[in-house]
C-alpha cells in the first residue's frame, strides 16, 4: 500500500473549500483573488490526480473508507472513495479540463459585477466537487450523491444570468429532465439494495455488487442496467431526454464547456462503464443502449446541419458524439467508449472555448450568418478552432479519428448495420462542423460597421486554454492506436484492462480482422474528407443566409421534439394541474374541511337546544339520568 | 316493628318531593319539597340505625349510632342551606318581582 494514494480525499477537498471561500466571500474578495483561488483549487487537484494517476500506472488501486455514510440493519453503505485506472482516469479529464476552464473564466467573465463573478466560481467549483464526487464514489450512493449534486449545479450554472427569463426556463428544464433520469437511477439502486443488500461496487472479500451479479436473475439484470441507463440518458442527454442540452446553451460559454466537455455529460459513460459487468451479462439492455446510442447520433446530426447559433450547433454535436459513445458501450466496446470521452472532453472543450473567444470578440452575437471571414482577425482561435472541427470529424492522426474509429470498427463486429449508420453520422458531422467553421471563419464579414471595428483577438488567460487544447485534441489519441495499425499500441486499452477484465471474461466483444479494419478506416476518413471539402467551399463562398425552408426547415425547428413535448407531456400535465386546482382543490378538499366545520356547527347547534335555561328542564335530565344510572346499576348485569 | 313500613313511608315522601320539584314552578313550594326529600332520608337512616342497634347491641354498644349522627349532619346542612335558598329567592323576588323559577332564564340569553 503506497501513501500517495491516502491523499485521494484531497481531490474533491480543494474544490470544495474553492466553493466556500468564494462563496461566502465573494463581497469582499476581488475579481483577481476569486480567479486565483478558484483555479488554484482546481489546479491543487490536479495535481493530486496527476500524483494519484502516476501511482495507479504502476498498478496500485486503492479504496478509501472515510466514515460510514449510512449503516442500517445489514445494509453498510461507507463514505468511500475508490482510486483505480477507471476513475483516476477521469479525474485527470475532469481537473485538467476543469482548470483551463476555469482560467479562461476569469478572462471571459471579466464584465461581472464583483459577487456576480464570485458567485461564478463559486458554482464551477461545486460543479467539479460533485463531478469529482460522482466518479471516486465507491458505490452507487456516494455515485448518487454526486449525480445529484451535478444536476443542481447545472441548474444554477445555466441559470446563471437569472434576470432573464428564458435562461431561467432552461435552467428548469435541464433540472426536471435529469430529474426523469434519476429517478431511473434511484430505483435501480433500490433495487440492488433489495437483491443484493449492497451498493459497493467491489470488495475484496468479494462482496460487492460485481463481485455478486451472478446471484441476479436475468429480470432482475435487465430492469436494474435498463434503470440505470434511463439515469444515463438523463444526464448524458440522449433520446428521450436530450432536449436539455440544446437549452442549456443559456449558460455562459465556459458552463457549456464544461457541461459538455469534462463533466456531467459523461457521468452517464462513466456509470454504465462502472457497471460494465452487469451490462455484458444482459445482452438485451446491450442492444437498447447501442439503437438508442445510434439514434440519438444520427439524429442530432441531422438538427445541427441547420442550426444558425453558433453554440446550437456545437450542443448537438455533444449529443451525438455522446451517442457514439453510447454505442461503444452497446456493443462492448468499452475502452472505446471512455476513450471517446477523452479525446472528446479534448476537443468540445476546445470548440466550445473557441466559440466562446469569437462571442467574446463580437460582442455576444452568437448568429453565425452574421460573422464570417473571422480568420484575420482571430488568429490563434481560428487554427485552434480549425485543429477542433478536424479532430472531431475524424481526420487522422487527429483524436477524433482514433477513438470514433475504434467504436465503429466494434459496432460493424457486432453488426454491419450500425457502422453503416454510424458512418453516415460521422460524414454529417464533418459536414455541419466544417459548415459553422465555413461560415464563421470564411468568407466576407457579414456584421455591422461597429461590430468589425471591436474585433479583437482574446487575451492570454483565453488563448492559453485553446492552444494547451488543441495541442491535446491533436495529439490525445496517440494513446489508443488501433492493433491493426500498430500493434501493441492501444496504451488506454492494456490501462484499463483491470477495469474490463470481468466483462472480458464472460464475452470479449470482437474486433473485425485486421485489412477489414483498415478499409473501414479508410471509408470512414474518405467520406469526412469529402464532406469537408463539400462544406468548407460550399459554405466560404455562399453561406446559407436565408431562413430554411422545406426539409430544411423542420431540421431547423429541431424535427418540431421539443413542441411535440409539449403537445404530449406538457399540455395535459397543465391540464391536469389545472383541474386540480378548479375541482379537486376547491371540491373535494376545501368541501372536506369545509364539511369538517359545517359538521361541528351544525350538531352544536342541535346541542344547544338542551340549553334552555328552565330550571324544570335541567331537574327533569338530572332525575332521569339518575334513574337511567340506577337502572344501569341494579339491573343490568354485567 | 316491620323497616318496611319505614321505607314505604320515606318512598312516598321522596316521590312527592320529586314530583313536587319537577312540576311546580314557584320557589318556595321546590324548595319544600327539596326539604321532603331531605327528611325522606333522614327517615330512613333513622329507621335503619334503630333497626341495626335493636339487633346488634348485645355485640357492639355503639351499633346503629352513625345513622342518627348523620341525621344531625343533614338537619344542620339543610339549615344552612335554606338560608342560602331563602336569601336568593328573596333576590329574585326584587328582580322580577315574582317566585317562578322559569323567569329566571335569562342566563341563557
Amino acid at each position: 500500500m503506497n501513501n500517495v494514494l491516502h491523499l485521494v480525499w484531497l481531490v474533491p477537498f480543494f474544490p470544495l473549500v474553492g466553493f466556500l471561500i468564494t462563496g461566502l466571500l465573494r463581497k469582499q474578495l476581488s475579481k483577481p483573488l476569486i480567479s486565483i483561488i478558484g483555479s488554484g483549487m482546481v489546479l491543487a487537484s490536479f495535481i493530486v490526480s496527476v500524483l494519484l494517476f502516476t501511482e495507479v500506472k504502476n498498478g496500485n488501486t486503492y479504496v478509501a473508507n472515510l466514515f460510514d455514510f449510512i449503516s442500517f440493519g445489514t445494509l453498510s453503505i461507507p463514505f468511500a472513495f475508490q482510486i483505480d485506472q477507471l476513475s483516476s482516469l477521469f479525474l485527470l479529464i475532469i481537473t485538467g479540463i476543469g482548470f483551463l476552464i476555469h482560467l479562461y473564466s476569469s478572462a471571459y467573465m471579466h464584465e461581472e459585477r464583483n459577487e456576480h463573478f464570485g458567485r461564478f466560481f463559486s458554482y464551477l467549483n461545486l460543479f467539479v466537487f460533485s463531478m469529482l464526487l460522482l466518479v471516486l464514489g465507491a458505490n452507487y450512493v456516494i455515485m448518487f450523491i454526486g449525480w445529484e449534486g451535478v444536476g443542481l449545479c447545472s441548474y444554477l450554472l445555466i441559470g446563471y444570468w437569472f434576470k432573464n427569463v428564458e435562461y431561467g426556463n432552461a435552467a428548469k428544464k435541464a433540472f426536471i429532465m435529469n430529474r426523469i433520469g434519476d429517478l431511473g437511477f434511484l430505483i435501480a439502486i433500490f433495487w440492488l439494495i433489495a437483491k443484493l443488500g449492497t451498493v459497493t461496487y467491489s470488495t475484496p472479500e468479494g462482496t460487492g455488487v460485481f463481485d455478486l451479479f451472478q446471484k441476479l436473475t436475468r429480470t432482475d439484470l435487465i430492469g436494474i442496467t435498463l434503470l440505470l441507463f434511463v439515469g444515463a440518458t438523463g444526464k448524458s442527454a440522449q433520446i428521450p431526454l436530450y432536449t436539455w442540452l440544446p437549452d442549456a446553451m443559456a449558460g455562459p460559454t465556459p458552463v457549456s464547456a464544461l457541461i459538455h466537455a469534462a463533466t456531467m455529460v459523461t457521468a452517464g459513460i462513466y456509470m454504465i462503464a462502472r457497471s460494465n459487468v452487469l451490462y455484458t451479462m444482459a445482452p438485451y439492455t446491450q442492444s437498447v443502449v447501442a439503437a438508442v446510442g445510434l439514434a440519438t447520433a444520427l439524429f442530432a446530426a441531422t438538427i445541427a446541419i441547420k442550426q444558425n447559433d453558433i453554440k446550437k450547433v456545437l450542443a448537438y454535436s455533444t449529443v451525438s458524439q455522446l451517442g457514439y459513445m453510447f454505442l461503444g458501450l452497446g456493443v462492448g466496446a468499452y475502452t472505446g467508449a471512455v476513450f471517446h470521452v477523452m479525446t472528446h472532453a479534448f476537443f468540445k472543450a476546445l470548440l466550445f472555448l473557441g466559440a466562446g473567444s469569437v462571442i467574446h470578440a463580437m460582442h455576444h452575437e452568437q448568429d453565425i450568418r452574421k460573422m464570417g471571414g473571422l480568420s484575420k482577425k482571430l488568429p490563434i482561435t481560428h487554427a485552434t478552432f480549425l485543429i477542433g472541427c478536424i479532430a472531431i470529424a475524424g481526420i487522422p492522426p487527429f483524436s477524433g479519428f482514433f477513438s470514433k474509429d475504434e467504436i465503429l470498427a466494434f459496432a460493424y463486429a457486432k453488426d454491419p448495420l450500425y457502422y453503416y449508420l454510424g458512418v453516415a453520422g460521422a460524414a454529417m458531422t464533418a459536414f455541419y462542423m466544417f459548415r459553422l467553421y465555413a461560415t464563421t471563419f470564411r468568407g466576407t464579414f457579414r456584421g455591422t460597421e461597429e461590430q468589425k471595428h471591436h474585433l479583437h483577438e482574446s487575451p492570454a488567460a483565453m488563448t492559453i486554454p485553446l492552444v494547451v487544447l488543441a495541442i491535446l485534441a491533436a495529439v490525445g489519441g496517440f494513446i489508443g492506436i488501433p492493433e491493426s495499425i500498430m500493434p501493441d499500441a492501444h496504451k488506454l486499452e492494456h490501462f484499463l484492462e483491470p477495469i474490463f477484465a470481468k466483462s472480458n471474461e464472460i464475452q470479449m466483444a470482437a474486433l473485425p480482422e485486421h485489412h477489414t479494419e483498415i478499409n473501414l478506416m479508410v471509408i470512414s476518413v474518405a467520406l469526412a474528407l469529402g464532406m469537408i471539402i463539400f462544406a468548407w467551399f460550399r459554405y466560404s463562398k455562399k453561406p446559407e443566409l436565408n431562413e430554411p425552408a422545406g426539409f430544411g426547415k423542420v431540421l431547423a425547428d429541431k424535427w418540431y421534439i421539443d413542441e411535440l413535448y409539449n403537445f404530449v407531456v406538457v399540455k395535459p400535465l397543465n391540464g391536469l394541474a389545472r383541474f386540480m386546482n378548479s375541482f379537486f382543490e376547491k371540491k373535494v378538499v376545501d368541501g372536506m374541511v369545509n364539511g369538517v366545520g359545517r359538521l361541528v356547527n351544525y350538531t352544536s347547534r342541535q346541542v344547544r337546544l338542551l340549553q334552555s335555561g328552565l330550571v324544570g328542564n335541567y331537574v327533569l335530565l338530572m332525575v332521569l339520568s339518575m334513574l337511567a344510572l340506577f337502572i344501569v346499576k341494579f339491573f343490568i348485569k354485567k | 316493628m316491620l323497616i318496611e313500613r319505614y321505607i314505604y313511608l320515606a318512598i312516598a315522601l321522596f316521590c312527592i318531593g320529586i314530583v313536587g320539584v319537577l312540576a311546580r314552578r314557584n320557589a318556595i313550594i321546590i324548595f319544600m319539597c327539596i326539604e321532603l326529600m331531605l327528611n325522606a332520608v333522614n327517615l330512613l337512616l333513622v329507621a335503619f340505625s334503630k333497626m341495626h342497634y335493636a339487633a346488634g347491641v348485645a355485640k357492639n354498644a355503639t351499633a346503629g349510632i352513625d345513622g342518627q349522627l348523620f341525621v344531625f349532619f343533614i338537619m344542620v346542612v339543610a339549615a344552612a342551606e335554606v338560608s342560602v335558598g331563602l336569601a336568593i329567592i328573596v333576590m329574585m323576588y326584587r328582580n322580577t318581582h315574582s317566585v317562578d323559577v322559569n323567569f329566571l332564564n335569562r342566563l341563557k340569553h
